[in-house]
């Protein structure tokens, strides 16, 4: 793996709603992406982790530029994708993609597979129908689907074949970064265990780079090379999935891993229980925006915001108590 | 053993129109006090399997054959009404989405209430008994809280407000259907401790459906796999993790991510859950499993005792050269 970064995001914010003006009035709206700090390397997995309402799936999609950030940018390959012109927006979309949870929802269910699929060809004028036939074809087969597929309805398929369809959707042009948004999350066990394999297959044939989000926190330990923790719309900590799964550093971490239902009935567990619901995005703490349910919380917690900082081991956490050292140790398995 | 709470005999549920079997020969008991455990996918009829047991059978599905014995009665011989008391005395439910399942115009204290008046308690003393159990679920300030709408709780809450409501019947038995699946891990987690507490301490019979093997093991003392609206295997939670003899139930446990040891390739079952109506003439994981012989193919194999606590419906359980004849009540 090097660390050349494919995709970058600097002091992402996105909010949702706000409004003022002479006569509107003011509304701060809700701060779905916060100050958002992130950069997927060429060729990795990074997981992205939060609960719902944390803002991942909006991360995912401003990376994309599928929505409009409200400040802050986006680098990809080096370039600022915020800049760019609409062609030239289309033809950096060539090269980054999203599979969704539910492909059923994004596939029209009037159009063939095969359509489906050679649709992206059609759009970006890509071939004549000869070439985006056998196109078609090959992508089946990337995604291990019989080429009788391509003249049925996706109403045919299973969860876990529609799931392949989207897959050979997103990839049918070839892109370098792919965001995974709860891609195998609507799946059964057995079936997710299918895509996961697939997925990890497809990034060795291709080269790809993920960035894989997801509410599971053991898929996303199975799947990534780094991952990264979000609350409130901002990353609370990065570091490679084992280092992270094996000792967390921030409080928020620890908790989210300790609420992770044991795997085996034996398994002693010490719950390092939330107090209190997740506070809105529509109003933020002041300070570090755990402090209302963090058990180590100080003073200067409630009043400074804390950044996110390296460690000694390279992870990045943004608690001001990791970085002094003085948060007790981490103990899962009490 | 003592009496069983809770029975059932070779439940089977046909389609009304297509004589397709969903739930077939289903039977196993609940102990009073014990945590059953029902795991299976999408298609494995555990729902089903709850509202066979409450007596809520969508019209198109049909109870063909079977018992379901509460408490040494049987509730299929008897008229619906009967059923529809037993539904607000001895049984209750709770839903994997509360949302669905609230009156969303109705202050959730009062559907507490509601409960309780209709067990004859008395107006006030309803309201008193009402902030008490919001307590026992661990709802904050519940004087203030019982006035609030559904929406103006948090997806927590609101299960914390249906788990209530269940308990206002005090039922003997609570039937929970994935009611954690809607919620993130964190609150999942407080939830599980709740049931688990609440069991305890009242002695529930809790009949558990669910489709994740780590609820599982939070919360079961038993459990039942169902594959396909069969029963799969039948055993003690240890003996499920432990040494699971179904292929069904080793290759489930097996095709989860872990949160701790090597990353190995997961473990997949190819194909999919055979639909209702294309299901194969013997066992229905047949087709899916490695271990296939083609006498699996002939006829279904019967649910039969494999070890202490142990029970599989396989030819050919692991670590057994044939299972004892003997079904296991």
């Amino acid at each position: 793996m090097t660390s050349e970064t494919v995709i970058e995001a600097r002091g992402l914010t996105k909010v949702f709603g706000g409004r003022s003006g002479i006569f509107k009035g003011h509304s701060a709206g809700t701060r779905a992406v916060d100050g958002v700090d992130l950069a997927v390397r060429l060729g990795e997995t990074l997981g992205l982790v939060g609960e719902s309402g944390c803002g991942k799936s909006t991360t995912g999609r401003l990376l994309l530029r599928l929505i409009e950030p409200t400040t802050g940018s986006v680098f990809f390959n080096g370039r600022d994708l915020t800049e760019l012109s609409k062609a030239e927006l289309r033809r950096s979309r060539r090269e980054m993609q999203i599979i969704f949870q539910d492909p059923y929802g994004s596939l029209n269910p009037r159009m063939t597979v095969g359509d489906a699929i050679a649709e992206a060809y059609v759009i970006h004028g890509i071939g004549d129908y000869a070439t985006r036939q056998r196109s078609v074809r090959e992508m089946l087969d990337l995604v291990r689907l019989p080429h009788s597929a391509a003249a049925r309805y996706p109403h045919e398929f299973s969860g876990g074949q529609r799931q392949r369809i989207g897959i050979a959707r997103a990839l049918a042009l070839r892109p370098g970064f792919v965001v995974c948004d709860e891609a195998v999350s609507a799946l059964d066990v057995s079936v997710q265990a299918q895509i996961i394999n697939l997925l990890q297959d497809l990034q060795r044939e291709l080269n790809l780079t993920y960035l894989f989000i997801s509410h599971n926190l053991s898929v996303v330990r199975h799947i990534s090379d780094r991952v990264a923790v979000m609350y409130l719309g901002r990353i609370v900590e990065i570091a490679k999935a084992d280092a992270l799964f094996a000792n967390p550093a921030h409080p928020y971490t620890r908790a989210l891993l300790s609420a992770i239902p044991r795997s085996h009935p034996d398994e002693l567990r010490h719950r390092h229980q939330l107090s209190g619901d997740l506070p809105s995005a529509l109003a933020i703490p002041q300070g570090c925006r755990f402090v209302s349910r963090c058990p180590f919380s100080q003073e200067r917690c409630r009043t400074i915001d804390p950044p996110l900082g390296s460690l000694s081991d390279h992870r990045l956490v943004a608690c001001h108590r990791a970085a002094d050292g003085t948060l007790p140790v981490f103990e899962l398995n009490a | 053993m003592t009496r069983p709470i809770l029975e059932i005999k070779g439940l089977t549920t046909t389609l009304a129109n297509s004589k397709a079997t969903v739930l077939e020969d289903v039977s196993f008991s609940l102990q009073p006090g014990e945590v059953l455990g029902v795991v299976g996918e999408s298609g494995s009829g555990k729902s089903m399997l709850a509202l066979s047991v409450m007596g809520l059978l969508p019209k198109v599905i049909r109870r063909t054959a079977g018992y379901i014995i509460l408490n040494g009665e049987d509730l299929t011989g008897s008229p619906p009404e009967h059923w529809r008391e037993k539904r607000g005395r001895d049984l209750a439910m709770i839903f994997q989405e509360p949302m669905t399942a609230l009156n969303p115009v109705m202050r959730v204290g009062d559907q507490v209430a509601e409960v309780l008046r209709r067990r004859g308690v008395p107006a006030e003393k309803a309201r008193q008994e009402t902030i008490n159990l919001f307590m026992q679920v661990e709802i904050p300030s519940p004087e203030q809280r019982v006035r609030a709408y559904p929406h103006e709780l948090s997806g927590g809450m609101r299960q914390r407000v249906m788990i209530a409501i269940a308990l206002a019947a005090d039922p003997k038995v609570l039937i929970a259907d994935e009611p954690t699946t809607a919620l993130d891990v964190t609150v999942q987690a407080q939830i599980l401790d709740l049931l688990r507490k609440l069991q305890r301490e009242r002695g529930l019979s809790l009949l558990f459906i669910t489709h994740d093997l780590g609820v599982i093991a939070e919360i079961a003392d038993r459990v039942l796999v169902l594959y396909a609206g069969r029963v799969a295997e039948l055993a003690s939670v240890r003996k499920i993790f432990d040494s699971p003899q179904h292929p069904y139930t080793r290759a489930l446990l097996a095709s989860i991510p872990q949160t701790k040891g090597p990353r190995g390739r997961l473990v997949t079952i190819e194909g999919a859950v055979p639909s209702v109506g294309t299901m194969p003439k013997g066992c229905r994981y047949a087709p899916r499993c490695t271990f296939r012989r083609d006498i699996c193919e002939q006829e279904p194999p019967r649910l039969g005792i494999v070890g202490p606590s142990q029970a599989a419906a396989c030819l050919q359980p692991f670590g057994f050269e044939q299972p004892q004849e003997e079904a296991l009540a």
